[in-house]
């Protein structure tokens, strides 16, 4: 007798996991953890999610520190077998795209854009005058 | 969340701010409160141990280096305790490992700030 079949790898590590936050520092854990925690459903090593951790975390503290309090910040995580796609959305009324302004800031406020840069496989982001300026960063597994 | 900030002095005539948990944007703050209360009183050798800190991010990073910016206006250093490698990867990446001391305890760490 034949037991059931084992289940499509690409349905058990394929989802989207979205997540609304307060614009406000004392959130920014719950938005690491949660990635954390999203991560190590896909076959990633455990220096990739500390990468994951910190650019998560980098990303919300970019828009925190434009505008502490003002609206939310909206992420959005697409799981595949293969990579982790995490989409931050800076919801802040009146914002200007800060991601790209604090990849151009020299000294230290550059710091966390220039990390995002560094530990991801690919950054973009986009501006939408009704939807908000979005960061997508991409993490690959294995890369 | 949290973070631990305990503040001692050394035999050298220096202090040791030791540091655990995780330093975000949420918590730098009380870091740097310990650090700007310690060079407010005239102490510009300090060793700053983070063996116990899980997480730094850049808020963490700035905070370090707005305390060595201002002890060496004075003539002083700051010293880093650092042994958990996704940290010094950190240091590693963003080129901070040129201008700390980064040693592996904190008798190395404040033997060379003498």
């Amino acid at each position: 007798m034949r037991g059931p079949e084992p289940p499509d790898l690409l349905d058990t590590l394929s989802g989207r996991v979205e997540l609304r936050i307060p614009n406000r520092p004392e959130w920014v854990a719950v938005a690491r953890l949660t990635v954390s925690a999203i991560a190590n459903r896909l076959p990633f090593s455990v220096e990739d999610i500390e990468d994951l951790k910190l650019a998560i975390a980098e990303a919300c503290t970019t828009v925190i520190q434009a505008g502490e309090g003002e609206g939310t910040i909206d992420i959005a995580c697409e799981t595949s077998p293969s990579e982790l796609t995490i989409h931050v959305r800076d919801r802040r009324p009146n914002r200007t795209d800060v991601f790209a302004e604090r990849s151009e800031a020299s000294g230290t406020e550059g710091l966390g854009v220039f990390l995002i840069q560094a530990l991801m496989d690919e950054v973009r982001h986009t501006v939408d005058a009704q939807a908000g300026t979005e960061l997508v960063m991409i993490k690959r597994v294995g890369a | 969340m949290d973070i631990k900030v305990n503040v001692r002095e050394s035999s050298d005539d220096a202090y040791v701010v030791e540091l655990g948990g995780e330093i975000d944007v949420y918590t730098s703050p009380k870091v740097k409160d310990a650090i700007t209360e310690l060079i407010d009183q005239g102490h510009y050798n300090l060793v700053i141990n983070l063996e116990k800190v899980r997480y730094i991010d850049s808020t963490g990073l700035g905070v370090l280096i707005g305390g060595l910016k201002r002890v060496r206006e004075h003539g002083g250093s700051v010293n880093l305790v650092c042994t958990n490698p996704q940290i010094k990867k950190i240091f590693d990446i963003t080129g901070l490992v040129k201008i700390f001391g980064i040693f592996d305890d904190e008798v190395g760490a404040q033997k060379a700030l003498a």
